[in-house]
């Protein structure tokens, strides 16, 4: 790790007014910022350490909890503070009962240790887990060395992303709770130096493309305080579905988000995130497009699940992973289905 | 092979009993070496190579050393004549580090930077910039470039043979001819690799966690010109070694030069991703089987040929097919095995080095030939099992290998098994079940021990012995009061020091046998000295009785007639301080300069294939249930049940542990680890434990272990036949060979995956 300042910010607008100077300095990439905010520090600090971050001061946000650190949920939706920690959204009452893909996409991530000290705001800001981008000896990675190359092009690629991909980066955005806003239209607020935006949280994250290092549309010295997800008769039919090589503690190889509204079995509205291939957080509006205004059978998830993966680009290991992504949605849907609720 | 330790026990052999140093290690007590205060040390953090083949050109070390609190940066250039090249885990050449400017292999260590703290030398390595003068590298089997070098056989290494197996391969009217790949595997030990360097005048100090302290010791003062007896290794607790700390690795010399440069103790912790390649792996390796054999299921051939990687310079291999050669009784044998250079580290020891892959190809081989004949697995296992060592005509010392396999079979529920591959459903979850056989060879070496036992019934045991959390300090003591007649609370047992006696490392699952005996030797010297005195004055109650007819119970000295006198009496006879013994035991069939070598760190072990009198392995059989999920095939192991037979189990609650433990890591090694490796660049990618799969607690389910009974009176004087490894190295097969019973699939390769199965 390099030596760097510490600060720490009682609330919002002090938060605002050090990250300031990170606006100036940093072109178009928040994660490049000579400033970063710092919440659990489960993601900051461990690519501190591997020298992959070098930021030049960091400040702590967890001040904020007083002002962004409440869940509150109500007839038009939920509220989640952006220095909520993982696990006390995941215990929630209100989101395990209305949101059960919330509390299941939180549950089923990280570890217990980690889930306590992660914030909701830093989960969904969390960085691929590429082993060549983490680990700087290698020195193409477009992402952390713009323009470098794609080390993990051609390497072994069983953990990389087929959906959204592109030529200069198959990283794959590994967070599991982003899936459930994704699939849920949640949105988030904003704050930075030019005032308060409210984005829908689809359009937080950005493709690849030839941008690799500008991971989201924040600008750097914006502050992310919350999201919200809107109510809808979907919410209680959903669930996260996740596959892995282990049954706890380890990323998702797969997964689907998934959320439902049956009327005698036929769909009136349905919501599909995919996750663990996936190049940003990943909300399938084509396999809700399948799904909706038919029964829910097999036959449907299979034709819902052929459309999500319609666009995948394999290159080696990773070939097996639309055909897993697609069992991993059929299971998901057919399992929300059959909820009781 | 009996002597006098043979005696029968107290009584505390083979009781369970807790660890004794298990407060101690619950409550952060227990001190492991890079724990130990240190008056003013600097730290040192390892720069490693980004290439795996070619030369350092150059190094800008300016913004190094411009890093607050950096002291000193060793490299090739300023050092590299202080050190002689260390030897690899077979004793022989191996890969170098800052010798010179040669890489061998990703992650080697090219220069040491020291500073105040850990933090500014970390910073102050990541400010190295290094310029390479890059040559195409080798990764593993078939990468452009390797060099394929069959074995020959020589005197400590044979290729098992027998008749002529081609012949009868080719004339068998049912036949197996199958390729299994078993993947690169890092142990990962808990604790990181670390090493303190404190030098006092000419007499060096080493704390690193270590398997073999007299090695390390005798290792380092080779490298270094050192007088023998100037070096002392200190390791009293190691944090888990799998094999990992088994052989001495380079760095330990770098930091002793370094500790030297900077007249102040060095202190080195190592990262989790440098552990990947500063120390050992095992090796990925491939396996040709051919199993043939009449109808009604006896062999009549066994081909197994094995190919494993080592790096450029090393031979280092297992050559399991010396375990596999002995399995079954069959008449033709034939072995062969070569190794594959790469521009890769050095591979050793690690959990059951030569059985757990050569051992998953021989299993699994089984388990289709059960197929092809339409037999029951475990039926075929018995009519093929054998009391005679199949190669060499000697008998087993004891093999109770069915015994096992109807113990664990009655547990596990086989009957219930419909054999049909994919027949066995619970819900959507497939069901399948699997099992083999586990075996290890019954090593012993020679050690030395120094016992004192005072009038109080107050007993101290000192050797150069390992604790790797195996239990190694209760083992002792559980001995020593079992043979002294005292209580397990009145021994104290000091360990993990080269200035003590020495013993053999901790591997090869010697360490119970080979500290145990020496012990038991010990006890006897001094229940002799305190018979003789005890016969020969004319004042006690013994005067003129046999003294081999005394024996040591509950802190007194009993004559064969039940009377007995007390041990205050009977010790302060012979002395009113301490009675002290000094023993070495040298195993009949070593040659007659083991003790000596043992003294230097070359420890000699009378191997269980390779003894003049007998063949001797402990013998195991693993059943595993294994569930697949018909759409997604996530693949759980909910319940293993494993019975062993392993002659004397000193502390059955510790040999419970390592048992369980043996088959968690089984199913970690069959259905999580494996080292990924970049074939372009022959780099390592998942060096880290988040990508690095081994078990978590959701992953394990029910592990069972039966203890079958088991006395044998040819291995060792006590019996003790050695648990450490086996209890892994069935577990790969019986897990492949449960998935093809849930799914149809037969996978053999490892680990084994979602992908496989879709
Ligand atoms: C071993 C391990 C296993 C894991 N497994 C999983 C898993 O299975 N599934 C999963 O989803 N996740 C997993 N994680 C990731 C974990 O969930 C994230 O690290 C965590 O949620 C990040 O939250 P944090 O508060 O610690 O973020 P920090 O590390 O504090 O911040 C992360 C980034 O976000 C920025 N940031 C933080 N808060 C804000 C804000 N309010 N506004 C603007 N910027 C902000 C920081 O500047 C930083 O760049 C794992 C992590 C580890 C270490
Ligand atoms: S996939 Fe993306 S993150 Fe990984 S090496 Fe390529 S550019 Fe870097």
């Amino acid at each position: 790790m390099r030596p760097f300042r510490y600060e720490h910010a009682a609330d919002r607008e002090a938060a605002l007014q050090a990250g300031r100077s990170a606006a100036a300095a940093a072109g178009e990439a928040h994660v490049r910022a000579p400033v970063q905010y710092l919440a659990g520090g489960t993601t900051l600090i461990d690519l501190m350490k591997l020298d992959v971050m070098r930021p030049e001061v960091v400040v702590d946000i967890n001040g904020l909890a007083r002002q962004h650190g409440e869940i509150r949920s109500g007839p038009d939706g939920l509220q989640l503070g952006a220095l909520v920690r993982m696990a006390d959204a995941a215990e929630h009452p209100a989101v395990r009962r209305d949101y059960p893909v919330i509390a299941q996409s939180l549950e089923l991530a990280a570890s217990q240790q980690l889930r306590n000290m992660a914030s909701l705001g830093g989960n969904v800001l969390q960085r691929t887990r590429c082993n060549y981008f983490r680990d700087v000896t290698w020195a193409a990675c477009n992402k952390r060395a713009p323009g470098s190359g794609c080390a993990a092009i051609g390497g072994p690629d069983r953990g990389m992303a087929v959906l959204g991909v592109s030529e200069h980066c198959i990283a794959n955005y590994p967070g599991d709770f982003a899936g459930a806003l994704a699939a849920l239209g949640a949105t988030v607020d904003i704050e930075g130096p030019g005032g308060r935006r409210v984005i829908p949280f689809e359009e937080l994250h950005r493709l690849p493309g030839d941008t690799p290092h500008i991971e989201t549309n924040l600008a750097p010295g914006e502050l992310i305080t919350g999201f919200s997800v809107p109510a809808g008769p979907w919410t209680r039919r959903s669930l996260y579905l996740k596959i892995r090589d282990r049954q706890s503690y380890e990323f998702a190889i797969a997964s689907a988000a998934v959320a439902l509204d049956l009327d005698a079995g036929v769909v009136r509205e349905a919501r599909v995130a995919l996750g663990g291939m996936v190049a940003k957080p990943w909300r399938s509006h084509e396999a809700e497009a399948a799904l909706r205004g038919h029964p829910l059978t097999e036959g449907s998830a299979q034709a819902a699940a052929a459309a999500a993966f319609a666009q995948a680009v394999v290159h080696g290991e990773d070939r097996f992973k639309p055909e897993l992504g697609r069992r991993t949605l059929v299971r998901a849907l057919l399992q929300c289905a059959a909820m009781e609720i | 092979m009996a002597d006098d330790a043979g005696r029968p026990t107290g009584g505390l052999i083979g009781q369970p009993h807790v660890r004794i140093d298990g407060r101690l290690k619950v409550t952060g007590q227990a001190r492991y070496p890079a724990d130990e205060p240190l008056a003013n040390p600097a730290y040192a953090y390892l720069v490693i190579s980004a290439i795996s083949r070619g030369r350092v050109a150059g190094m800008d070390l300016a913004a190094t050393k411009a890093t607050p609190g950096v002291i000193d940066v060793l490299t090739h250039e300023n050092v590299g004549q202080e050190v002689k090249p260390p030897m690899g885990p077979d004793g022989k050449p191996t890969t170098t580090t800052l010798e010179s400017d040669q890489i061998w292999h990703d992650g080697q260590i090219i220069a040491v930077v020291l500073a105040e703290t850990y933090e500014a030398a970390r910073e102050g390595a990541y400010k190295v910039v290094v310029r390479y003068a890059a040559e195409a590298p080798s990764a593993t089997f078939d990468s452009p470039g390797v060099e394929v070098e069959p074995l020959k056989a020589n005197e400590t290494r044979h290729d098992p043979a027998k008749g002529d197996a081609a012949a009868a391969f080719a004339a068998a009217p049912v036949k197996i001819d199958a390729r299994y790949d078993t993947p690169i595997q890092h142990h990962n030990p808990l604790e990181l690799f670390s090493t303190t360097c404190v030098w006092e005048g000419p007499k060096l100090t080493i704390h690193e966690g270590t398997q073999n302290l007299y090695w390390l010791k005798g290792s380092v003062a080779g490298q270094l010109g050192l007088d023998l007896a100037d070096v002392r290794t200190i390791s009293r607790f190691v944090g888990g070694g799998f094999g990992s700390k088994g052989a001495p690795t380079s760095r330990t010399a770098w930091i002793a030069v370094a500790a030297r440069r900077l007249k102040r103790p060095v202190k080195l912790v190592t990262t989790r991703d440098q552990g990947f390649t500063i120390a050992t792996h095992r090796a990925e390796t491939r396996h040709h089987l051919q199993l043939g054999a009449t109808p009604d299921g006896r062999l009549t051939a066994l081909v197994h040929e094995g190919w494993e990687v080592s790096s450029r310079p090393s031979s280092y291999n297992v050559s399991g097919t010396a375990t596999t050669a002995r399995m079954y009784a069959c008449p033709n044998i034939a072995t062969k095995v070569t190794v594959v250079h790469a521009d890769r580290n050095t591979p050793g020891f690690m959990r059951a080095p030569p059985d757990t892959p050569y051992m998953f190809a021989l299993e699994c081989g089984m388990d289709e030939l059960a197929y092809a004949l339409g037999k029951d697995p475990i039926e075929l296992r018995r009519i093929n099992d054998t009391q005679t060592d199949p190669v060499s005509g000697k008998p087993y010392s004891s093999r109770s290998l069915m015994k096992c396999f109807d113990a664990a079979a009655g547990k596990f529920g086989w009957a219930k098994r419909d054999p049909k591959p994919g027949s066995m459903r619970d819900g959507d979850w497939l069901v399948g079940y699997g099992c083999a056989t586990a075996c290890y060879p019954c090593n012993i070496g020679p050690a030395a021990a120094r016992l004192s036992l005072t009038p109080k019934g107050k007993a101290t045991i000192q050797l150069a012995g390992h604790e790797l959390g195996t239990g190694a300090y209760t083992l002792l003591a559980i001995v020593v009061a079992d043979r002294l007649g005292l209580q397990v609370d009145d021994v104290q047992v000091m360990m993990g020091d080269s200035d003590l006696p020495p013993v053999p490392g901790a591997g090869g699952s010697n360490n119970a046998a080979s500290t145990s005996n020496v012990a038991a030797k010990a006890c006897e010297a001094i229940r002799q000295r305190l018979a003789m005195a005890a016969v020969r004055t004319n004042a006690g109650i013994f005067a003129g009785v046999d003294p081999a007819t005394l024996t040591l119970v509950n802190r007194a000295l009993v004559g064969p007639d039940g009377r007995s006198e007390p041990l205050e009496t009977a010790a302060s006879r012979v002395s009113p301080g301490a009675i002290e013994a000094h023993v070495e035991n040298v195993p009949q069939g070593l040659p007659p300069d083991a003790a000596a070598a043992l003294y230097h760190g070359r420890a000699s072990l009378l191997r269980g294939q390779s003894r003049e009198d007998v063949t001797a392995f402990a013998f195991g059989a693993q059943f595993v249930e294994i569930r697949v999920h018909r759409r997604t095939c996530e693949i759980r192991a909910p319940r293993a049940v494993a019975a062993f037979a392993s002659g004397t189990i000193v502390n059955p609650l510790a040999a419970h542990s390592q048992y369980q433990g043996g088959a968690i890591w089984g199913i970690g090694s069959a259905l999580h680890e494996q080292t990924e490796i970049d074939l372009r660049t022959a780099r390592y990618v998942n060096h880290n434990i988040a990508d690095y799969l081994v078990p978590v607690n959701a992953d394990i389910g029910e592990v069972d272990v039966i203890f079958v009974p088991e006395e044998d009176h040819e291995v060792n004087p006590l019996g003790v036949k050695g648990i450490g490894e086996i209890g892994i190295v069935g577990m790969n097969a019986a897990i492949a060979n449960a998935v093809f019973h849930a799914t149809g699939r037969r996978i053999r390769k490892l680990p084994i995956r979602i992908e496989d199965l879709l």
